[in-house]
């Protein structure tokens, strides 16, 4: 197992490397820069006075070198500063994670535990009148545009409530009640697609377990009805949802970007944004690495758990 | 040398399992409400985007009447931040948020067909490098990927259409992929390779026609994930450009005005969340009829 995770690790390498020169690539060889967003107003600047900028700025470096940097600023951690604020990469990013993981994860709670409670009803009894809403609920779960039910969400809040999201993230470890509170709305904004995607997984794989000879087998030796459907088929049924929800992350992580740019909240992706119309490559670079080498991470997380959960798959 | 004759007798269908698919699909499109509903959604946006402007005769760029109005008989939909007809603008989101769709869409299963068949059906050392290339693409986040690609081209609607038909290639590369081994290895196709078919024919003799049915899902499916992702790229202001009308970016501007004018942040986001729906009530209904192993344990 050790040798077999240390060897997961190792082609890790390729893709990580590959990701960095695709997201190097897209950032660099696209019209326009960061000195042309500086500048954008100001009329009396001279093609010398923009030189000059440019050299300041560290982007008159060869490209192969410039990506050099790149990468070996990520791995000793010297990610260098904005181009737009001077603040050192590092602090963006130290504050940046946490709302990003908090809403991450919250999302992820929220969708399992709704999702696969809805999933096994609905597996259940399939075809009866609570089937069909919950699989049509599951479909609208999926085309409820996120910004959208953002958008709702701070509308009812501010009319029926008098109630306008914080201006600064509170911090949990500051006011839980009130970073709670702060994130609720976000969070699930985000779950309702990742929620349907488990409750539908759910449900798909539970009708197939349940058709299974296992099933009939403990069935006819009188195994009650209830543990039946937990410990012999939702256990079984669980393994392709936590697949799933692991490639979701990455569809979350969109979702939180798109909520953090509407909320205010100043996560990764919200850095990624205001750095995309700032031509801020660094922080672009860097923020944007960081979201899919997390991705990466987790997903060989998930296939290395999809392991343990089903012995039957050899590793390898 | 030719392949197995009894397989062309049919003329237009020329593979045995693709026979008998069809048959099977038109008995089981009847017995399919959700997907019925979807279809006839998705009919009824076609006919928005076509129709609508012929009906409703209001531009949607002239700014004919008072701002920010609530929606009245003259206005079913009210008047926007510079008193442009909302309705009007929603129907033109229609023809938009489809027009992209489409586009995005097909160039993503170009993209991703080629590759995926190359890599199958070649395997070695192609499919080696061709599905490294794609778990690359696969390890960022579809969204993030899209941003970064609409962003740095440039925010218009041209450029959101690239970058989402890139985006999903991986997909349907991957997908296209697998479907191609597992056709490789149906004994029809393995007797026809061993009766010195060559590539070319089995490609679209036997590989392409077993493929529309994965392709007609994955179609369907993306469509909807096209048009969402589109509308969220003009809400954050990477896609449909101003003053042109896009479901995504009137609700952005929306967000500005929302507490004189609530009704400005309501229907764009139902329209999308009704197309979307559609397709997804499609997808759904598609994959009970085109995916015969599915759609035994869901009947």
């Amino acid at each position: 197992m050790t040798r077999y995770v240390i060897g997961r690790l190792l082609l890790l390498l390729p893709t990580l490397l590959g990701m960095s020169l695709l997201i190097f690539a897209l950032v660099r060889l696209l019209p326009g820069d960061v000195v042309d967003a500086m500048l954008s107003g100001d009329t009396g600047a001279t093609a010398a006075s923009k030189l000059a900028l440019r050299q300041s700025l560290g982007l008159t470096a060869p490209l192969p070198i410039q990506y050099v940097n790149l990468v070996g600023g990520v791995v000793t951690g010297h990610l260098g500063a904005s181009l737009t604020s001077g603040e050192p990469i590092a602090r963006v990013m130290a504050r940046a994670m946490p709302i990003t993981a908090e809403l991450t994860v919250l999302a992820v709670v929220l969708s399992t535990l709704v999702g696969i409670p809805l999933g096994v009803v609905s597996a259940v009894r399939p075809n009866t009148f609570s089937d069909l809403s919950a699989r049509i609920g599951g479909l609208i779960g999926l085309s409820v545009p996120n910004f959208w039910f953002a958008t709702l969400a701070l509308l009812v809040g501010s009319l029926a409530f008098h109630w306008v999201p914080p201006v600064t993230w509170i911090p949990p470890s500051q006011n839980l009640a009130g970073n709670l509170g702060q994130m609720a709305i976000p969070a699930v904004a985000i779950s309702f697609y990742l929620m349907a995607i488990v409750m539908r997984m759910t449900r798909a794989t539970m009708l197939e377990v349940l058709s299974l000879d296992y099933i009939r087998t403990a069935r006819a030796k009188g195994v009650g009805g209830r543990a039946v459907l937990f410990r012999h088929a939702l256990r079984n049924s669980l393994i392709p949802v936590v697949t799933v929800i692991g490639f979701q992350v990455g569809a979350l992580m969109g979702g939180a970007t798109v909520v953090e740019v509407i909320f205010g909240l100043p996560g990764i992706g919200y850095t990624l944004i205001q750095a995309i119309f700032g031509r801020d490559y660094p922080v672009i670079e860097v923020s944007a690495l960081y979201l899919a080498t997390v991705f990466v991470f987790i997903n060989l997380l998930v296939d290395l758990l999809y392991g343990v959960l089903d012995p039957r798959i050899e590793q390898g | 040398m030719s392949i197995p004759r009894a397989a062309d007798m049919s003329g237009q269908l020329r593979d045995p399992v693709v026979a008998g698919r069809l048959r099977h699909t038109i008995s089981r499109v009847r017995r399919n409400p959700i997907g019925i509903t979807g279809a006839v959604i998705i009919l009824l946006t076609v006919l928005v985007a076509v129709g609508g402007p012929l009906v409703w005769r209001i531009d949607y760029a002239t700014q004919a009447s008072h701002r920010l109005l609530a929606p009245s008989p003259a206005h079913p939909m009210g008047t926007d931040e510079l008193g442009r007809d909302e309705l009007a603008r929603v129907i033109h989101g229609a023809s938009v948020s489809l027009q992209v769709g489409i586009v995005a869409v097909v160039i993503a299963s170009f993209i991703g067909s080629a590759v995926g068949i190359a890599a199958g059906f070649y395997g070695g050392r192609a499919d080696a490098i061709l599905m490294r290339i794609i778990d690359i693409m696969f390890a960022i986040p579809v969204l993030v990927l899209a941003i970064l690609i609409a962003g740095l081209l440039g925010p218009s609607r041209t450029n959101a259409m690239i970058a989402i038909g890139i985006v999903y290639s991986s997909a349907f590369a991957r997908v296209v992929r697998g479907s191609t081994l597992t056709i490789m290895s149906l004994p029809h196709v393995e007797a026809a390779r061993s009766l010195g078919a060559s590539d070319l024919r089995i490609i679209a003799r036997h590989l392409v026609p077993n493929l529309i049915a994965p392709l007609m899902v994955l179609v369907t499916v993306y469509l909807s994930t096209a048009i969402l992702t589109e509308a969220t790229l003009s809400f954050l202001g990477l896609g449909t450009q101003p003053p042109e009308p896009s479901w995504g970016g009137m609700l952005n501007s929306a967000r500005s005005h929302m507490e004189l004018a609530p009704w400005l942040a309501v229907f764009p986001g139902l329209a999308i969340m009704l197309v979307v729906l559609g397709f997804n009530f499609l997808g759904d209904g598609l994959r009970d009829i085109l995916d015969p192993r599915l759609g035994e344990v869901q009947r």
